[in-house]
């Protein structure tokens, strides 16, 4: 209750420098907030090309319907598939005129062969994996041809794993820019109230009383300065959005991490600024 | 009650403070700490509120001693002394009042000990008309009248006083002297770091003289004609970057 009224005061005294600690905070974290927005983004947009990855096996004519209807049972068996779709020659033909339209003519029925679709789960779309279920169904007498773009798998995987690997080590520098521009503002409050913490020490202060105000300060500019980021970032991705292209925005649990971040940065902060300076007097 | 036996301080960078430095305060005694600037009277007074420790010998205040005491000793044991300062560390947007409650606030004090606390200390200084009178509005003097009720409302056993009238003109120093005096009187021991040799000559308290960081002078030791401080010190002499905390 004390350190609450401490801090309160000690912020208002020099309303400048606690404004200037929030803006600071807010704004290191809205760099983390816009790569994390990228990030997902990135992310999602991956998730959405890698839902179209899918193997196709093409029929031969000869292929018998109940051959076929027991191959298909089989295989939406594997573990790793999700859906087997069957897609007949008139199918095939009804497609390939709707995606070509200007072609329409170019087809006539019977041209192209019937096939089977197969959808696999999202977590079983690696590389491997996918030549393993492609491998199995290549296997069936009435299969002529499969299909899967094993380049595209590839390099669809290769660009996912990089980006994640460096949205990662981003975020973590952008973190630790972060932490100790909060610190360097932290100190600053700390550096103002450096008579007062001495006279604290010298008329019997505990340094967890001395460091409790400092701690609550950080706390709540962390907090602040997190919900002001958010808000520049929501801004950020409205105008992005308005002019340039469909993206989507953090989730509720997304939010409350990133507050929860910037609160416990406020803390870090604090405490090693607080602590290099008690330990020096 | 406080016990210095062969005590040694040196830094790093100014070498020697201190060297077998020796000697015991009673309850209740009243003891000026002289010599020049750079003698070792700060260094001495940092020890014994342990805001430093000596490289050799021990500090033995109140049943804690330099040798092993830890960090919650120290909170305590300066809850129980009185520091005063010759810039009178005050803090400068609180009013008198505030400025001697926050010394008890940092202890948990409950609301109601400390008003009247704080009440009855600074009529003790002769202040309770400028409670709520800022340090920018009040003479050095007055200043450090409030810095005084400050090391006071703690009820210490001892005020320890580096240079209190060193800013003070002579009108000032004289009040602020008697009232170290009553605080003596009342059985609260002093010990007093200065260079007034007017103030020490003029009384006849004990006097301990220091020089180069070593003890030359202990009146409780040597007969009172015995002072050596007929001739003031250089009268040029500025406290060094060690006297100042």
């Amino acid at each position: 209750m004390r350190s609450a009224r401490e801090a309160l005061t000690a912020s208002s005294r020099s309303p400048l420098l606690s404004a200037l600690g929030i803006v600071t905070i807010a704004f290191s974290l809205f760099a983390v907030g816009l790569f994390g927005l990228v990030a997902i983004n990135i992310r999602k947009a991956l998730d959405e090309v890698s839902e179209r990855v899918e193997i196709r096996a093409f029929l031969s004519d000869s292929a018998d319907i109940e051959g076929v209807a027991a191959a298909m049972k089989d295989v939406g068996e594997f573990p790793e598939v999700n859906r087997v779709d069957y897609v007949s020659k008139e199918q095939a033909l009804e497609r390939a005129r709707k995606e070509m339209g200007e072609f329409a003519d170019v087809f006539e029925a019977g041209v192209l062969p019937a096939s089977i679709e197969v959808h696999l789960r999202p977590d079983q779309r690696s590389p491997t994996v996918v030549k393993s279920v492609a491998d199995r169904i290549k296997a069936y007498h009435f299969v002529d041809d499969v299909r899967y773009g094993e380049e595209w798998v590839e390099k669809l995987y290769r660009m996912r794993n990089i980006a994640t690997v460096a949205g990662i080590a981003l975020g973590i520098a952008f973190a630790a820019v972060a932490v100790i521009i909060i610190g360097a503002t932290i100190r600053m409050t700390v550096l103002a109230r450096a008579k007062e913490i001495t006279i604290m020490r010298l008329v019997g202060a505990t340094d967890m009383f001395i460091r409790l105000p400092f701690l609550l300060d950080g706390l709540v500019k962390g907090i602040l300065g997190g919900l002001l980021a958010l808000l520049l970032v929501w801004v950020a991705n409205r105008a992005v959005n308005e002019y340039f292209i469909q993206t989507i925005f953090f989730d509720r649990e997304m939010i409350f991490a990133g507050i929860l971040g910037g609160a416990l940065m406020g803390v870090f902060g604090s405490l090693v600024s607080v602590g290099r300076h008690l330990r020096r007097i | 009650m406080i016990r210095i036996t062969e005590v040694a301080k040196e830094y790093p960078r100014s070498g020697v403070a201190l060297a077998h430095v020796s000697f015991q305060v009673r309850k209740g005694e009243f003891v000026f700490l002289t010599g020049p600037s750079g003698s070792g009277k700060t260094t001495i007074l940092k020890l014994l509120y342990m805001d430093d420790r000596p490289t050799k010998g021990e500090v033995w205040i109140n049943g804690v001693s330099s040798k092993n005491a830890s960090g919650r000793d120290i909170t305590r044991l300066r809850r129980r002394i009185g520091i005063v300062f010759q810039d009178f560390r005050l803090l400068e947007d609180r009013s008198a009042e505030a400025n001697i409650r926050f010394a008890l606030e940092v202890t948990g004090a409950p609301k109601a000990t400390i008003r009247s606390k704080v009440a009855r200390v600074l009529g003790q200084v002769g202040l309770a008309s400028k409670a709520t009178s800022y340090p920018r509005e009040l003479s050095g003097g007055e200043q450090q009248r409030v810095a005084i009720a400050r090391a006071l409302v703690n009820d210490p056993f001892v005020l320890i006083a580096d240079e209190p009238t060193g800013n003070l003109d002579e009108r000032a120093t004289r009040g602020v002297f008697q009232l170290l005096r009553d605080i003596n009187a009342a059985g609260t021991a002093v010990i007093m770091a200065t260079h007034d040799l007017d103030l020490v000559r003029r009384s006849n308290y004990r006097t301990i003289e220091l020089n180069h960081g070593r003890l030359v002078f202990d009146s409780a030791e040597s007969p009172a004609s015995a002072r050596p401080f007929d001739e003031p010190f250089d009268a040029h002499d500025t406290p060094t970057s060690s006297e100042t905390i």
